[in-house]
């Protein structure tokens, strides 16, 4: 009976409430633009309750991505190493902080990070979630080297910030959470999802007998077997988004989710990349070793290091790798290179 | 307008709450899902780090173990069926992973409780498929006829040079390569008869072990990887799976 009163109470105060709406501006909900394949194929992207996608949300966040005020001397916003032409990474192994200094690992690309479903982000899955992401380069000294104190005071003290937090948010009082909130919500609109593969799997276009043989490799457990880490035409994100050691290295300089887990058994796993935009994207793996793809193919054909905690499905690492055949390579390579999404890195909603 | 909606929602919710003294008890069940290794069990603590011995004496680690459980039935006594809604991915690195908790109700009462390992074909080439099995890299490739895994068992063996080797004991629908044909291996479990008297959670264990042990004593040197598109290893793995990997565990109602 109680329970009951109070429902009602709360039902009556709810309606009292849905007049007010006049006074402060409402930001629009958005919503993510999905493509069809992944309509299709995967379970619905991630939006955290707390931040909600909307209009002038995502608008801030772009605003912000591209603007250099976040960085402790205005000489660096996150786009410089996460450029829109580049899938959202850079062309540099290291990428180069504001100081010059030079960090251990490649700058990531930028995409689908909403179908991240455990939010592990960063090579070795240090960051929780986007927006927790966020707080980082601010403050990393080798990166934007800033303090969110000073970052948050020029942005109030911006001509246009304060205005645009209020239409966000509908508070005027910029902290880091705001910050990190638009930062996410632009973040998740980047969604690539229209390469030729995808389009061949709409019906929509034709592969080469080379992009076919290449996929079948990439599917085939007596060839590459790649699939089991890095998606396949029913896992279009091109990634399991997990961690594992590919064998890389004997000996670990960098111990990747070893040193996030404390447990050993995690030393040298690192988060599998989605191989969409590799055409864009390059060097390749957590240190930007690799220039080309042709580094990467070898890499898994004859160049694999034994180490304790190499993945099992690494299983011929005694002998090297798969040892694919020089045809098997090179469509192995013409297969990645469709994954490659043109629309994405032209997209002009995506550039400054 | 809206208001009132709600308002009309709210009262017709009401309106459901109270009656609820039946004759027959209205019951729910989940089912928790162990591992063990011949009776010891087998925690997530335990992945890289315990070294277990196969029936050949082969001395092996696990790194993963995921399998897929579905048509998880109740037959009463008069022979009608419960089959619960769905299916379960057990993923023994997920606590979250190792329950399934279907919405159905049953009435209380003695039951045999059965269950398949894998997705029978029907299930496995349904169209369209299954968003959250493609999402967790599930799937299995359409040169080797498509559909999902039933389950996939990794880690490490010591092999004949005393090396330590990868395995991936893989197990999917038996592919014949001549006929282009999916052979069902998968195959339906008999976990035995169970009284519910109450809300309740009942425990299936899987004994990793008996992948190994019968009727074919396993030997990784000759078979640990690239066994999807090996079909005799299919069936082989299947005919260990029915025998001896699944039973009852404790009930707690
Ligand atoms: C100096 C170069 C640099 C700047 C500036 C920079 N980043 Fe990064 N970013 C990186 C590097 C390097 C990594 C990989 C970090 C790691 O794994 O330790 C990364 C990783 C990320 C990731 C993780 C992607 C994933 O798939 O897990 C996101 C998201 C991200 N950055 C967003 C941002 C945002 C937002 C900004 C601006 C506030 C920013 N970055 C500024 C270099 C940079
Ligand atoms: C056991 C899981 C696993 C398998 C199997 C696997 N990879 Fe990877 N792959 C990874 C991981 C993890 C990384 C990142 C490693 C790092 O940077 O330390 C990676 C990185 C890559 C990269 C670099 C991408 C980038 O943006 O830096 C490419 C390209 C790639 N893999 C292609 C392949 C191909 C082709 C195959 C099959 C021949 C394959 N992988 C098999 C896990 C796997």
């Amino acid at each position: 009976m109680i329970k009951k009163s109070i429902y009602t109470l709360l039902l009556l105060l709810l309606m009292s409430c849905s007049s007010k709406e006049e006074d402060v501006y409402t930001p629009k909900p958005a919503s993510l633009k999905i493509p069809e394949l992944f309509q299709q194929k995967l379970i619905a992207p991630v939006i955290p309750t707390n931040n909600p996608l909307t209009e002038e949300g995502i608008a801030l966040g772009k605003k912000l991505f591209f603007d250099k005020i976040l960085s402790k001397d205005n000489t660096q916003s996150c786009a410089t190493c996460h450029n829109p032409k580049k899938a959202f990474t850079d062309e540099n192994r290291f990428s180069d902080g504001v100081n010059g200094t030079f960090g251990t690992r490649n700058s990531m690309p930028i995409f689908n990070l909403a179908w991240n479903f455990d939010e592990r982000f960063a090579w070795d899955g240090k960051e929780l979630s986007l927006e927790r992401q966020a707080l980082e380069p601010v403050r990393n000294p080798i990166e934007m080297h800033s303090k969110w104190t000073n970052v948050t005071e020029r942005l109030q003290n911006h001509s246009e910030y304060p205005t645009l937090f209020q239409q966000a948010f509908g508070v005027s009082k910029i902290d880091s959470t705001l910050v990190t909130k638009a930062l996410a919500q632009f973040e998740r609109t980047l969604i690539s999802g229209n390469s030729k593969f995808d389009q061949f799997l709409l019906g929509k276009a034709q592969l080469t007998p080379e992009e076919q043989n290449g996929f079948d490799v990439f599917m085939d457990e007596t060839r590459g077997d790649c699939f089991h880490c890095h998606g396949s035409n029913n896992n279009p994100l091109w990634t399991d988004n997990k961690f594992h050691n590919n064998g890389l290295d004997a000996v670990f300089s960098d111990l990747g989710l070893g040193k996030v887990t404390g447990d050993p058994n995690d030393n040298g796993k690192f988060r599998s990349p989605s191989l969409r935009n590799l055409k864009f994207t390059a060097p390749y793996m957590h240190d930007g070793r690799f220039a080309t793809l042709d580094e990467v193919i070898n890499h898994y054909s004859t160049g694999l290091k034994s180490s304790p905690t190499i993945d099992p499905l690494m299983k011929k690492v005694n002998q090297g790798g798969v040892n694919l055949s020089d045809k098997d390579k090179a469509d192995l390579k013409a297969f990645l290179l469709s994954l490659s999404d043109n629309d994405f890195v032209a997209n002009p909603n995506f550039q400054e | 307008m809206k208001q009132y909606l709600i308002l009309f929602l709210s009262l017709l919710l009401f309106s459901c709450s109270s009656d609820n003294d039946e004759l027959t008890k209205e019951v729910t069940v989940k089912f928790n899902f162990t591992q063990n290794w011949d009776g010891t069990v087998i925690e997530k603590s335990d992945l890289s780090n315990t070294e277990y011995t196969n029936k050949l004496g082969t001395k092996l680690t696990i790194e993963k173990l995921r399998y897929l459980i579905s048509k998880i039935t109740l037959t009463n006594g008069a022979g009608v069926e419960t089959i619960f809604e769905g299916y379960k991915l057990v993923d023994i690195t997920e606590s979250e992973n190792l329950t399934f908790s279907p919405t159905e109700k049953i009435s209380e009462g003695a039951y045999n409780l059965s269950m398949t390992f894998g997705f029978n074909n029907a299930d496995n080439f349904k169209a369209g498929g299954y968003a959250d099995l493609n999402s967790a890299s599930w799937d299995v490739p359409d040169t080797l006829g498509g559909g999902y895994h039933y389950m996939q068992l990794e880690g490490k063996f010591l092999n004949k040079n005393i090396q330590q080797q990868g395995f991936a004991y893989h197990t999917i629908g038996a592919y014949n390569s001549t006929t282009k044909e999916v052979e069902d291996t998968s195959f339906t479990v008999d976990l035995g008869t169970i009284s519910i008297k109450n809300n309740a959670t009942i425990e299936v264990k899987m004994n990793v072990a008996e992948w190994f042990k019968n009727p074919n004593e396993w030997d990784l040197d000759v078979l640990n990887s690239m066994l999807m598109p090996n079909y005799d290893a299919q069936k082989l793995m299947s005919a260990n799976g029915k025998s001896g990997v699944f039973s009852l565990g404790n009930i707690s109602q």
